[in-house]
Order: structure tokens, then sequence, then C-alpha cells
């Protein structure tokens, strides 16, 4: 305490602040969570892992996480590029659409996972064309990762946007003089600078994609083994009564999600300290 | 300025409780969980209850209505739902009720008939014109037919077309626990999607076109019918079903508590009297009344507390309890 | 190596620069010394949009077609619906108790962690961070584990007839969970990039402690708490997963409007589910415009400090 008082006696108000702060956080976040563990605890060992590596319950992390790592790629890849392009080029309308990135932001996720069940089923507007094809989206693994797609657009695009910003025009113009050409400039300077804020976005997006629900329960066909998702398995838990599985359950995508916060934290200091 | 915004808070949450608090005064309110499909049943059978009560007794009762997959609606009334009845898809989701102490043992004697006031079926909901030729059970397992059904696991009727697929396998020649496991697997290979509840796969079969057949409650086929378009499906009624009785009851922990009892028992009962079966029979219920007339057809039906599966305990466990035919089906090939 | 040489130059560059409001898009003088070539310019452009219409338009424009698709009479039959009626206003009390109560939190957090510096800082601002990537469902689970009759305190509660989970307390909580952070993630970076020497030079001028912050901090996060409210509000008005679990889906009782939509839509209902969608769809857009300005106001603010 001696410590906090040396570097903090300018500013007032860190005692309470601070104390209000842990305690809110106990509160809300930490003590409902914790109710979960000790849920939990009811479990011996040997159930705790046979209930969480159960086969119906690996595949389900197969498919969510599978699903989220191929969709956080696909918004890594298309992310950059709507960044670089809402940042670098004048278009007509592109206020509008640097608005509208952030839609799945602020669209209930209910709402969108009814609208894509709907786009996508095969008689839906897009999903009509893909039907003939043999390309089932709704109902598949496929319609999965396009949901999480949706949801996790505007962290790499909102992520690597400032970065692009800050990108000072006389780097690029230095590496010219020096006798690059564009393609060189690009992966050389520019790729290198964007690619922990990259690596963010990435993360977000992969973490936002396993913890969602609303949106993708509409799109997913819930098939064991095939297209269902963790937290259904743990609501299908819950209906059958069995509720140290489901929190069995729970606790092991509590992890990940913590896991994931880590990292994600960890990169943003590493990108931030690499940027100066 | 924190402990301010505290009490501030804590008022918000005192006035919302109030606010939400049920009986109010001299006005009676129910709640009645059900299960996913009675939804039009109870709209209907809520208001001609409460007329029924206001010239009986001069009191007003309001009946709430919460719906949605039988099992979801157990466990949310095992954590604390307040309902004065449960009127859900089969007596295994009240009895687990019963087990925490909610309601009396033998809470299935109380009322006539298993405390079933109406019963279904399980029958087939085709396209109009029935291009794929669906006429049986038999049919649904041939090669490119799709089949869409909730997931047993979570939905009611889900678990009444799982057992009634394999009461029809048991029961053909040369039938037994094996060849039915296997009728049932193939059965499943048919199906592209489990939603969780019974509306859900309805939906599925009609909103989103997806599927050539949709096993259904028969009541929830002819109401999807009614409502979506009689020019668009037909209902097909196989040769034998399952006998599901939806089970009524009131939950004796919160009736006693909220003083209802008396409404509670009172509204279960009307359900066999002439007016309720009038309105189940209209929403294509099967009356237990024999005097009211019902359109539907005859099915020769076999029941849960045939040997085949003695009883929804049983028939649970072999089925649909972790590790059951269900798991087993799914399970992957090693 | 060649990295160092452009930074240092650079540096120098940008710090003569700083003084004027930096014009963000650099465009035009790079136009003149490299840039892609023009057509490789619209090919982005047309991939990137079509991207975007085709993961944001047209949800967007399916929400409305099929709520408008009966005509503006049946559009606004449904939502004159006493269930429709009722689930709105839970919505808004729900809004209304969550917003500012994670409001203050964000506030009080992001002093407390922008402004000084403590061992664990990390821990918190990673914990903090929590209920952004935990599953909605289990979000509800953990109250109801709680709350719930077979919970903790669930059995006291029922004796005291306190209703908190399966009526809106609980609805409340499971909302105050899930838009825990979002005050706070945008108040923490803001202030830490813009530190504390304002509030010290306030202090010495002699300021008290509450006056600094109303007088200096407040105008400077201004726009930041603009905009994290405005997300709070977005997420805690369209909650779905979490509030699904705690609810108990009493109709024109404990449904909210996500929840609603839901019911509707499995009554096959679909023009007035997607009806009431569209309400949502509205917020959504409301929720961008108002974020558009906050979000040029902050850079402007940053820019000037």
């Amino acid at each position: 305490m001696r410590l906090f008082k040396q570097q903090n006696n300018v500013l007032p108000g860190f005692g309470p602040t601070l104390g209000f702060t842990i305690f809110y956080l106990s509160l809300i976040v930490l003590i409902p969570l914790s109710a979960l563990v000790f849920r939990t605890a009811g479990l011996t060992w040997t159930e705790f892992i046979s209930t969480v590596t159960a086969p119906r319950v690996l595949a389900s992390y197969r498919v969510t996480f599978g699903a989220a790592i191929i969709a956080a790629s696909i918004n890594a890849i298309f992310g950059v590029l709507v960044a670089w392009v809402l940042v670098r080029y004048h278009f007509p309308g592109r206020k509008i659409v640097d608005a509208l990135v952030d839609l799945p932001f602020a669209l209930p996720t209910a709402v969108a996972g009814i609208t894509l069940a709907t786009i996508y089923s095969s008689n839906g507007w897009v999903g009509r064309y893909l039907e003939p094809l043999g390309i089932k989206v709704a109902f598949t693994p496929i319609g999965i990762t396009l949901a999480m797609v949706f949801i996790g657009l505007p962290f790499v695009v909102r992520t690597v946007q400032p970065v692009v910003e800050e990108i000072e025009v006389e780097l690029e113009e230095a590496a010219v003089c020096l006798g690059a050409n564009r393609w060189q400039t690009l992966q050389r300077v520019i790729f290198p600078m964007l690619f922990p804020s990259i690596l963010t976005g990435f993360a977000l997006a992969f973490a936002r994609g396993v913890g969602e629900y609303g949106s993708i329960i509409f799109i997913a066909g819930n098939m064991p083994m095939v297209s269902e998702i963790t937290p259904l398995l743990i609501i299908t838990k819950l209906e059958q009564f069995d509720y140290p599985g489901a929190t069995a359950i729970a606790c092991v995508m509590l992890l990940v999600s913590f896991l994931m916060l880590l990292i994600i934290n960890l990169l943003q200091k590493w990108s931030r300290r690499y940027a100066e | 300025m924190k402990i301010s915004q505290l009490t501030k808070s804590l008022a918000a949450l005192v006035l919302v409780l109030s606010v939400s608090t049920v009986a109010i005064g001299a006005d009676i309110t129910l709640l009645n969980v059900s299960y996913d499909p009675t939804r039009e049943l109870y709209s209907d059978f809520n208001n001609a209850f409460a007329s029924y009560w206001k010239g009986k007794t001069g009191d007003k009762v309001t009946i709430k209505q919460s719906h949605g997959g039988s099992g979801k609606q157990a466990r949310a009334v095992i954590d604390g739902l307040e309902a004065d009845v449960v009127t859900l898809a089969l007596a295994y989701d009240v009895d687990a009720i019963a087990e925490k102490g909610l309601i009396k043992p033998g809470w299935q004697k109380e009322l006539p008939h298993n405390s079933s006031p109406y019963t279904s079926t399980i029958v087939f909901l085709v396209r109009k014109g029935n291009p794929k030729k669906i006429k049986n059970w038999d049919d649904l397992v041939k090669p490119g037919v799709s089949v869409i059904t909730p997931n047993p696991k979570t939905s009611g009727g889900a678990r009444w077309n799982y057992l009634a697929a394999w009461a029809f396998a048991l029961h053909q020649p040369g039938g037994n626990e094996v060849k039915a496991r296997e009728f049932v697997s193939r059965l499943l290979k048919n199906v592209p999607v489990l939603d969780s509840g019974a509306r859900g796969s309805t939906n599925t079969f009609v909103q989103r076109g997806l599927g050539d057949v949709l096993l259904a409650w028969e009541n929830e086929a002819f109401l999807a019918i009614n409502e979506l378009g009689p020019d668009k499906f037909d209902v097909v009624t196989p040769s034998e079903s399952i006998l599901a009785e939806p089970p009524v009851t009131v939950i004796d922990k919160v009736a006693d508590k909220r003083g209802t009892r008396k409404v509670a028992e009172e509204y279960l009962k009307y359900l066999y009297s002439d007016e309720g079966q009038k309105i189940a029979a209209k929403h294509y219920y099967r009356p237990i009344n024999p005097n009211i007339p019902t359109k539907l057809a005859k099915v020769k039906l076999y029941k849960i507390d045939d040997k085949a599966f003695g009883g929804w305990q049983k028939a649970q466990k072999a089925h649909f309890a972790d590790g059951g035919t269900f798991d087993q089906i799914y399970a992957p090939v090693k | 190596m060649k990295g160092e040489a452009f930074k240092g130059w650079s540096y120098k560059l940008r710090e003569e620069q700083m003084s004027v409001p930096t014009k963000i898009y650099t465009t035009h003088s790079s136009e003149r010394a490299q840039t892609e070539p023009a057509f490789v310019r619209w090919l982005l452009i047309a991939v990137a949009l079509i991207f975007l219409t085709l993961f944001l338009a047209l949800p967007l424009a399916a929400v409305f077609s099929q709520a408008f698709e009966k005509g503006l009479l049946v559009y606004l039959e449904a939502l004159r619906e006493p269930d429709t009626l009722s689930s709105i206003k839970l919505t808004l009390i729900t809004a209304a108790v969550s917003v500012p109560l994670n409001l203050f939190f964000g506030v009080t957090a992001a002093w407390s962690i922008a402004k000084f510096s403590f061992p664990g800082k990390n821990l918190l601002i990673t914990l903090i961070d929590l209920p952004f990537s935990v599953s909605p469902v289990i979000s509800g689970l953990i109250y109801v584990l709680i709350f719930g009759l077979q919970g903790w305190i669930g059995p006291w509660l029922n004796e005291h007839d306190i209703k908190i989970v399966f009526a809106v307390p609980g609805i409340i909580l499971a909302t105050i969970f899930v838009t825990f952070p979002f005050v706070a993630r945008e108040l923490i970076p803001l202030m830490e990039a813009q530190g504390k020497e304002e509030e010290e030079a306030a202090l010495v001028l002699g300021a008290t402690g509450l006056q600094t912050f109303f007088r200096v901090t407040l105008p400077n996060i201004k726009w930041g708490i603009i905009y994290g409210v405005i997300l709070c509000n977005a997420r805690a008005m369209g909650e779905f997963g979490a509030v699904s679990v705690v609810s108990g889906h009493i109709r024109g009782m404990t449904n909210t409007v996500p929840l609603h939509v839901e019911i509707l839509y499995n009554e096959y209902n679909y023009t007035a589910a997607f009806a009431v969608a569209s309400l949502l769809a509205f917020l959504a857009l409301i929720t961008l415009a108002v974020k558009s300005v906050a979000e040029w106001k902050v850079r402007q603010q940053l820019n000037n400090n």
C-alpha cells in the first residue's frame, strides 16, 4: 500500500474508485462465474474429463472453434481489404459504407440470426442460387461460419483501420525513392506495420465467434456431431436436468474465453509498443 | 456519489420487483407453463375459462402463458419459474419437477386418464400432392427422403416421434430391439437439421422449405395447414403411431404459496368439461370425452406403458439419457 | 536498418505536423508518388463492396423487406399489439437500468486504471473484458445457478417471495453482465492516451478531486462516453441468448423485444416478427449514426491534445 501511495499521491480518488471497481466486478462478474466453477466441482475429476471429452462434445468444439477460426481468417483477409479501401480510396458513398461496417455490432443477434437463416435457406435470396449448385449453406457448418463472419466483420476492420490511417506517406515515398515497386512496398513496408493489428483483430473476431449464440442458433443445423455448437450443447444438458454436465462444459468454454482474452490483451500491448 | 447511486439502483430494483409481482388485489393471476404447440389452444381456452370463472364466482382471473420446449420449460420451473400449473408434453418432464419436491408424488392419478385431458399422436406433414409418396413409417427411411424432426433431447414432441418410429419397427414382422434401432438409425440419417422445439421444426419445414416430410404432433400438423396454406401441405396419418398423452397438473408448492390452488384445480378440471373438450377438438387434439366429435382419423396407437417401453422412466433412460440409443446412433463410427 | 532510418526521419516530420489537425486521408499526396494502378484500386473497391453487400446490406434489406411485405398497415398493427408493447416497455426498462449502472462503473474503472499504475492492472483489464467473450448462454446460466430455486440463495429468495430469475430483475442482471465492459473498454484507452497532466495541473491550481473530474476530465472524455453508452445501449436492447436463459418467456411479462421476435416467429407470424425486428434494425441504424459522429469527435479531440 505504501508503494501505491508513493506513486499516486497527486490525483485523488484512487482508493474509492479502485474499490468500487473491484466490488462491482466481483458482484456482477466474478461471483456468478465462480458459481459455475463450484457447481462443476461437484463432479469428480474423472467424471469431469469424461463429460468434456465425450465424442459429441468434442465434435461441438470442432464445429465451434473450427468455424470461428475459418470465419476469423476470412475476416482477416477481407477486413484488411475493407480497411485499406476505406482509408486510402475515395469513392461515392464511402462514409456510409464506413458507418455500415459497424452494423453487426449494433444489430441484435437474434435479428441477425433470423435474417441470415432466411437469406441463405434454400428459398432465400441467396440460397436459391446456391442450392442448384449443390452448396447448402443454412443448417450446415458453412452457415455457422457465415454467421460468424458477419459478427466478426467489424473487429478486424476497426482494429486495422486506425493503423492504416497512421501509416506515414513518407515511408512509402522513401521506399519508392529507394527503388521498390508497389508490390514490394506493400509487402515489405506496409504489411509488417499492419500485422500486429491484423492479428489482434483476428483474435477478437475469433473470441466473438466462439462466444456467439443468438445469431448462430437459427442458422446452425444442430445435428449432433456435425453442426452443433457448444453453447447449444450446454443448453441441451441443462434441459436433461444434467446441471453438473452443463457447467462442466461451460467451464471449459470459460477457460478458453479467458485465455483468448489474455492473448488479445498481450497482443494489443505488443502492437502498441511496436507502433511507437 | 457512489452511495446515492447504489441507493438509486436498489430503489429501481425494488420498484421493478413490485411491478413484476403477480397477484394484485382481488384479481387472480395464474401462470400456465406449457410446451411449444399449445399456444393457440390455450389462447382460446384461457378466454373461455376466464368468462366461465367470472360467471361462476364473479372473480376476474388472468392466465399468463409461457411456451417452449417441454424439457426446457420443466427445467425453468425447477429453477424457480413460478408456474401454478404445467401442461407439458410428456409425463417424464413433470416427474422431473415432482422429484424436486414441487409436486406431490402420485400426481398423475389426480385427474382422469393419467392427467391427460386430451391426447394426440404423431403424423406426417407433407408437401401438397405428396410428391415423394410418403404413406407410412417405412417410406421415411428411403434414400432421398428428407425428414424434419426436432431434437429428442430437448423437445417432448421429438421424443414421441422417436418412440413412434421405434414402436412401428418393433411391431413389424420379425421386429426386435436391434431391428428397431437400425430403423430409427436410418430415419435419423435422413434428417438434415434438428431444431430444439416442435415449432422450430415446423418453421423449418414450412417457412424455410426444408425437407419432404415433417414428423409432427397431429394438432400441430393441422394447425400448420390452417395457418400456412391448405393448398401447400397435406397431412398423412400413418397406419400406426403412438398415443401421446400430454399431462397437466398443479404445481403444489407454488399454488399453495400463492393461494391459487382452488382456481388452478378448477382451471385444469375445466379442460375435461364439455366446453374444454370442444376447444381441444377444435384445435385438433383428440378429446378423451367420447361424446365430443372429432374429425381425426382412427389410428392404431401404441402406448408408452406398453411392454416395449415400460413407461417413461425406463424409456427415457434407455433412449434419451446420456448413452441411450439416441446417443449411440449419433456416436461416431470407429 | 531501413526501417529505423524511416522511423527516425518520419518521427521528426510528425512532430512538426502535430500541431496541425492531421488530415487523416493522405491519398492526395501519395497519389503523385506511388499507389496502386487505377484498375487494381477499383478492383479492390469492388471486391470490398461485394463482400460488404453480401454480409451487411443484404441482411439489413431482408429485415425491412420482410417487415413491410404486407404493407404499412399490417406493420403498424403488429407494433401496436399488447404483447409487443409490453416487450418494448421491458426492453426500455432493462436498458434504462443497465446502461447507467455500467456507465458509472465504466467511468470509475477507467479513472482508476488510466490515471494510476498498480500491480495487477492487466489482470483487472482482462477480467473486465471477460463478459465480452463469454457465451451469452453461460451469462444467463450463472445467474440461474445463484438465484434459481436449486441455486445458492434461491430457496431463501423463494421463502421471502423475492423473484430474481424468471422475472425482470434477472433479465436486468443478465443484461448488465453482457454489456458490462462496453463503456470501460472505450474510456480506458481514451483516458490513457490523454494522460494525467491536465488533472494534475488542475489540482495544483487548487481544484478539489470532484471539481477536477467534472470540469477537466469529463469534457475530455465526453465523446468517448457517448460512444460507449450508445454501444452499451445497442447491446442491452438487443441481447438475446443470455436473456433467453433467465427469462421464463412469460408472454406479456418477461419477454424483451428480441425474445418477442422469436415468439412471433414461432407462431408463424413472420411479418410481425420481422416488423418488430425492424424496430431493432432502426435502433441499430441510429446507433451507427450516433457512433459515427462520436467517433469523428473523439478523433478530433485526440488530435487536439
